[in-house]
């Protein structure tokens, strides 16, 4: 594909994120996936929630509407249903959509609405300050919890998939050559489209992804997942994922033969996939994906196809009785 | 047994009541009564009192489950204080309706339900039917489950299918004894049970049954029926019509009014939820109805259609409605549309779900943070809220507000018999979507922003239109750019705007005007909401007995009309009856100082709609103590 000029769909607002916040790098990435996907600016909505993450849709040249704590979700829903034409893109982070927001988060994703989602993961509140946020791991020390926390994180991508996700895709901040692929993919996918992106708060919790995003360390710790292809990574992708089926869960091995294909359609694999993390490497790609009947098309057929009735017809619907003719009748 | 009745005069109207267990189809036979008492051209006012609990215990007194109907063949406004005719399926129904009813009242009850047993549950240390207990009433005892089971006996049912089927032996007894034409239950009973011959053909043998068991018994007709030429209603169509229906209907009619497609996002919530239900049953492709999962996502997704170019509209109960709030703030914020209908019921928290309140009105004009104001309209009867849906969402579209449209438990339930609106005299509905027509086209944020000047709306630009993209949200914006603004001088800027926008409502308003009385009176009763009924009869009676008293009903809580102050000051007295601890009388007090000395207070909340007779006492009491 050849790249458009990603600027065309940016706004004349300055961008306000701290310097070297992930969510520059994320910025451009959409842009760039609008650019070269050929998104109508007219056509396109942006909807956040409240967090830093929920600042995009000031940068993007669409329509854009920033709203209120967690109900992003909720309120990219009914846009759908009233125009189904619409190109409706969610903005959330880890609070906004695991948090305070996760129930429309679950209802989103179970009723398969044609919404793409990008959950922007920093592990941390960046715009009230650095609390614990839900995706925050056992002793993280922030303002609320000083002496570090003590509840288990979530996984975006687990919520996800329990939630019946039919698209659940997982990408880094800076990737500029692989997150504009994986926003191509969620464009495409009919049914809602749920994409972990790992961000960097330089501010509040600078790095916390590093061991697994730092590019000297990718190829060690990141196995980056394709539909069709085997589980491969390291240097000279020398090792691969293979499955111990006595233990039900995937292992590292050198004998290539064993390796896993990738099957993006297989929710097991999806589901083993999305709990690797150190010492194994992290997926990241396409990791699910299946088709479901969604719940926008449906509403259309059921709610807002066939004639409208006058309103004349619909006032005289049902125990209506003229008068004059009633007094006949009795006679 | 037949002396019994006929001791109970005729009269030309009736207030029935049915009560049983939840389990036992009460609504559903009131529902009946309704329809077909309607059908022969009565007028009729009805209204629901069941428990909260769906199926609770039989034979519990707290698990009984009542249905009340007045009708007549002069105008109805009211279901009525004191039923004169009391259908008891059980002794727990008995218990708890005796209270209720008036004395020399006909009691009608299914005597196979008074064993020992039953009594003991309903808290009787004895047979009520024996003894002197009712002696001021007329009972007319009739094994009706019995009698069920007879008349169902040739049909292949369960005993405990086939008794309950009694609801329909009782309603076919009524209707002869009410000289009321079997027609329209019968009708009603095959499209119902089309798909189950069996239920079909038993409901209909239980209403022959009871209808052929009251002929023959030779029970006279209750009801001095006149002739349908006499009652003052005129010669136009009418039907019954709940006040669940007339919100649904008023919503198709606000679609086609203002040509815009309408999105119902609502949560299960009671009473609320019937307007769910009738909306969804009315399968009018102009109004969609989306079940979300919670109040909050309700309220939203209402907002995104109302930013997607349909008109939102979310409906709930004073529960779901505070959940809703930080939404709505969203809408005033953002300036979109949205029609908020709040089914009021008994608070605080959980409160009496099943029972009537009045007690929201403060809540909806003041239960956001931040300065947020927006209109609050409150619908006067069953049929009104047809009226009142129309009013609220013409001025949401019109200034580009939420609106909280106001209604209770009871009138979301209730039924009256109305004159069908003349929808072709409905005057269409401006939008402000034709202001975003009108606008240049160049990518400049801040022509999204210019208002109309009369009604301080801004443009409805609506993704999907060229040229328009712009951002809204919930920060604080420039007044003229629409960009995010921190700027102090904006934001007051800003919150004066939010409140001129409001009171410019009132811009379009008719002024307040008497419903009935004279200018002069010595007392003014003012009401809002339900209570209109009970008030109209109460004055009427008043002003018949000679005193100096008026009524004034009011549409809009906020803004009030032009000139609201002027109209009240000319009376001495203004007597606020409200289902809540004197939400109306506090607002005016502080709105309308001129007439605050003037204010005397009337609240009840029993969960119950007002008696006109405790409304009347209200008003003597302003008489006699001068
Ligand atoms: S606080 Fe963190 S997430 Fe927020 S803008 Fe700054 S660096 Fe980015």
């Amino acid at each position: 594909m050849t790249k458009s000029d990603y600027k065309t769909f940016a706004t004349d607002r300055e961008v306000r994120w701290c310097p070297g916040c992930g969510d520059y790098s994320i910025l451009k990435s959409v842009l760039q996936a609008l650019a070269d996907t050929g998104s109508r600016p007219e056509n396109t909505v942006f909807v956040s929630g409240i967090g830093c993450a929920a600042r995009m849709p000031y940068y993007i040249d669409t329509y854009g509407f920033h709203t209120i704590h967690g109900r992003a979700p909720a309120i990219a829903t009914g846009i759908k249903l009233a125009n189904p034409a619409l190109e409706v893109w969610v903005v959330t982070g880890d609070g906004d959509g695991l948090s305070i927001g996760g129930n429309h988060l679950l209802h989103l994703l179970r009723r398969n609405i044609d919404i793409n989602l990008l959950l922007f993961n920093n592990e941390t509140y960046g715009l009230t300050k650095g609390q614990m946020s839900p995706t925050s791991r056992i002793g993280t020390r922030s303002p609320s919890t000083p002496e570090g926390s003590i509840a288990r994180p979530a996984s975006p991508c687990g919520f996800a998939l329990g939630s019946g996700a039919t698209f659940i895709a997982r990408g880094i901040d800076v990737d500029q050559k692989g997150l504009p692929v994986l926003l191509h993919e969620a464009k495409a996918h009919a049914g809602t489209s749920f994409v972990e992106i790992l961000q960097n708060c330089i501010v509040y919790n600078k790095d916390v992804f590093a061991p697994v995003t730092d590019k000297k360390r990718a190829d060690e710790w990141q196995v980056r997942v394709e539909h069709g292809k085997p589980l491969l990574f390291g240097a000279r992708r020398e090792k691969g994922l293979r499955l111990n089926p006595r233990a039900l869960a995937l292992e590292v091995t050198q004998n290539l033969d064993e390796v896993l294909v990738h099957d993006e359609t297989n929710a097991t694999l999806a589901a083993l996939l999305i709990a690797l993390c150190p010492p194994l490497p992290m997926a990241f790609g396409v990791i699910h994906r299946r088709s479901e009947p969604m719940f926008d098309a449906a509403f259309q057929v059921i709610e807002k196809s066939g004639e409208a009735p006058s309103l004349d017809a619909l006032v005289r619907r049902a125990t209506i009785h003229d008068h004059r003719q009633a007094a006949i009748d009795e006679k | 047994m037949t002396a019994a009745l006929h001791a109970v005069k005729p009269r030309d109207f009736h207030i029935v009541r049915f009560a049983g267990d939840s389990g036992d189809g009460m609504q559903l036979s009131g529902q009946q009564l309704t329809n077909s008492v309607g059908s022969a051209g009565f007028d009729l006012s009805s209204m629901q009192d069941f428990p909260a609990e769906i199926r609770a215990p039989a034979g519990s007194t707290y698990g009984v489950s009542a249905f009340q109907l007045q009708f007549g063949g002069t105008r109805v406004r009211t279901p009525g204080d004191s039923p004169d005719v009391l259908v008891a399926f059980n002794p727990a129904a008995l218990k708890v309706s005796l209270p209720l009813i008036e004395p020399g009242a006909l009691i009608i009850v299914d005597e196979a339900t008074f064993t020992d047993r039953q009594l003991r549950k309903a808290g009787f240390d004895h047979n009520p039917l024996q003894g002197n207990t009712l002696a001021d009433f007329d009972v007319y005892p009739i094994d009706i489950t019995g009698q069920t089971l007879e008349a169902l006996r040739a049909l292949d049912m369960k005993r405990p299918d086939a008794i309950r089927c009694r609801n329909f032996f009782a309603l076919g007894f009524l209707l002869w004894t009410f000289d009321l034409p079997r027609q329209t239950l019968i009708d009603w009973i095959d499209e119902r049970f089309e798909s189950l011959p069996t239920i079909r053909a038993a409901n209909e043998a239980a209403v022959n049954a009871g209808h052929a068991f009251a002929e023959t018994a030779e029970v006279g007709h209750l009801f001095e029926r006149q002739t349908v030429d006499e009652v003052p209603l005129d010669a136009a169509e009418y039907r019954t019509v709940r006040g669940a229906e007339a919100i649904a209907l008023g919503l198709a009619a606000v679609s086609r009014l203002a040509d815009t497609h309408l999105m119902f996002c609502s949560y299960p919530i009671t009473p609320a939820s019937s307007i769910l239900h009738e909306l969804a049953n009315a399968r009018d492709p102009a109004v969609s109805v989306f079940q979300a999962e919670d109040e909050i996502a309700s309220c939203c997704a209402a907002i995104g259609a109302s930013y997607a170019g349909s008109l939102g509209v979310t409906s709930s109960s004073g529960p779901g409605i505070a959940l809703k709030a930080e939404a709505i703030g969203l809408g005033i914020a953002s300036e979109l549309p949205l029609l908020i209908i709040n089914s009021q019921r008994a608070g605080p928290s959980t409160g009496l779900p099943t029972k009537t309140e009045q007690s929201d009105l403060l809540q909806a004009l003041h239960g956001r943070h931040g300065d947020t104001p927006l209109p609050v309209v409150a619908a006067r009867s069953p049929a009104d809220c047809f009226r009142a849906v129309i009013d609220a969402s013409r001025t949401a579209l019109r200034h580009m507000t939420p609106v909280i449209l106001l209604i209770d438990g009871y009138l979301t339930n209730a039924a009256e018999y109305s004159r069908l609106p003349e929808v072709d005299r409905l005057e269409p509905i401006w939008t402000s979507r034709q202001l975003a027509d009108n606008l240049p086209d160049h990518a400049a944020h801040d022509r999204l922003f210019k208002r109309d000047a009369a009604s301080l709306a801004r443009p409805w630009a609506i993704p999907g239109t060229h040229r328009l993209m712009h951002r809204i949200g919930g920060l604080e914006t420039d007044i003229s750019s629409g960009h995010i603004s921190y700027d102090p001088a904006n934001h007051q800027a800003k919150t004066d705007l939010r409140h001129e926008k409001i009171l410019k409502v009132a811009d379009f308003l008719p002024v307040e005007t008497l419903v009935q009385g004279e200018p002069q009176s010595q007392v003014l009763v003012l009401g809002w909401g339900s209570t209109y009924g009970a008030i109209f009869e109460a004055v009427r009676g008043e002003i018949a007995d000679g005193r100096s008293v008026a009524q004034a009903h009011f549409r809009f809580l906020h803004p009030f009309p032009p000139q609201t102050e002027e109209f009240l000051a000319t009376f001495d007295r203004i007597l606020i009856p409200e289902i809540n601890m004197g939400q109306l009388a506090t607002l005016l007090r502080s709105e309308l100082p001129r007439v605050a000395e003037r204010i005397v207070q009337y609240n009840q909340v029993t969960g119950l709609p007002f008696k006109v007779q405790e409304i009347r006492d209200a008003i003597r009491g302003l008489f006699t103590d001068d």
